[in-house]
């Protein structure tokens, strides 16, 4: 099924308010084998110049996710889920995400195109604070791929 | 912010030491519940196969995760990284065999910033196969 090449600069509304918890960070981060301190010790992160223990650098997947599944789930783009698989990511970031942020995050579908019959939507999510603050921008193209075709 | 390295004392092509990571199904699973992404290709192998993968593949964020633990892991201070990008090229298999897979990140300098960054690309390799393509890490050095 063709995705609706139409929908190119749609924004979705932002998605309520992700509150940053200290056990969220340790989780990821024991989830990605990292024992960095400055993801799991209070003292550490703030002996770094940091207010509380900061999310290793994709942790913003959770949040942009979050936001970005309106983009995948929009019955107007007519994404194939089933077949998606995740073909690039960018973040950049004006500062990490810190244990206490509140954070908003926008989904705008940058880019749509069709490749060798693969459907490819690129997603930029903007991801601030309640305050309105960057804090960083998360770039992700996914790909459904086309019936029969291998990875 | 203060990083263990400088950016005046770094050069370019300075390798980072390597990274060996393992791979196994309750290492995505954990990664499931931890990052909130449930596709099911990354748990469920009677799924995987019927939409056409060769068996389970670990979610690209945790390759990705893994690159930057590299970088990381070097900087000293996380919060260096002000910007990180990479390409999925080829899945990361893992077999339910009791031993997973086994992902290898290396890492060098590519380039010194005018802006006090040091550009680091990263090569994530499973059995051999290249798994990432374009991965660079911008870190903020002091």
């Amino acid at each position: 099924m063709a995705i609706n090449l139409e929908l190119v600069g749609k924004s979705y509304p932002p998605a309520p308010a992700y509150e940053v918890g200290r056990e969220k960070i340790r989780e990821f981060a024991t989830a990605i084998g990292d024992d960095n301190p400055a993801f799991h010790d209070v003292s550490a992160a703030q002996a770094l110049g940091h207010r509380d223990i900061i999310a290793p650098p994709t942790f913003a997947i959770i949040v942009s996710f979050l936001a970005a599944s309106a983009v995948v789930n929009d019955p107007d783009l007519g994404l194939d889920y089933s077949r998606v698989v995740h073909g690039e990511q960018r973040f950049t970031y004006s500062r990490p995400i810190t244990a206490g942020d509140q954070l908003v995050a926008t989904a705008t579908i940058e880019n749509l195109r069709i490749a060798a019959g693969n459907d490819m939507v690129t997603t930029r999510t903007d991801i601030v604070t309640t305050d309105g603050a960057h804090v960083v921008t998360a770039t992700a193209v996914i790909v459904s791929r086309a019936a029969g075709a291998d990875v | 912010m203060s990083t263990s390295i400088s950016w005046a004392e770094v050069e370019v092509g300075t390798e980072l030491p390597s990274l060996s990571v393992p791979v196994q199904r309750a290492t995505l699973v954990r990664y499931a519940g931890a990052s909130g992404d449930f596709n099911p290709i990354h748990w469920n192998q009677d799924f995987a196969l019927e939409v056409g993968l060769p068996d389970v593949i670990a979610h690209g964020m945790f390759t990705m995760a893994s690159a930057e633990r590299l970088v990381t892991n070097w900087v000293g201070d996380p919060g260096a990284v002000v910007d990180c990008g990479v390409r999925f090229t080829r899945p990361v298999v893992v077999p339910n065999d009791g031993v997973g897979a086994l992902i290898e990140i290396t890492g060098i300098v590519g380039a010194k910033l005018d802006d006090g960054t040091v550009r680091v690309d990263i090569t994530a390799k499973c059995e051999g196969v290249t798994v990432l393509a374009r991965a660079t890490a911008v870190v903020r050095l002091t």
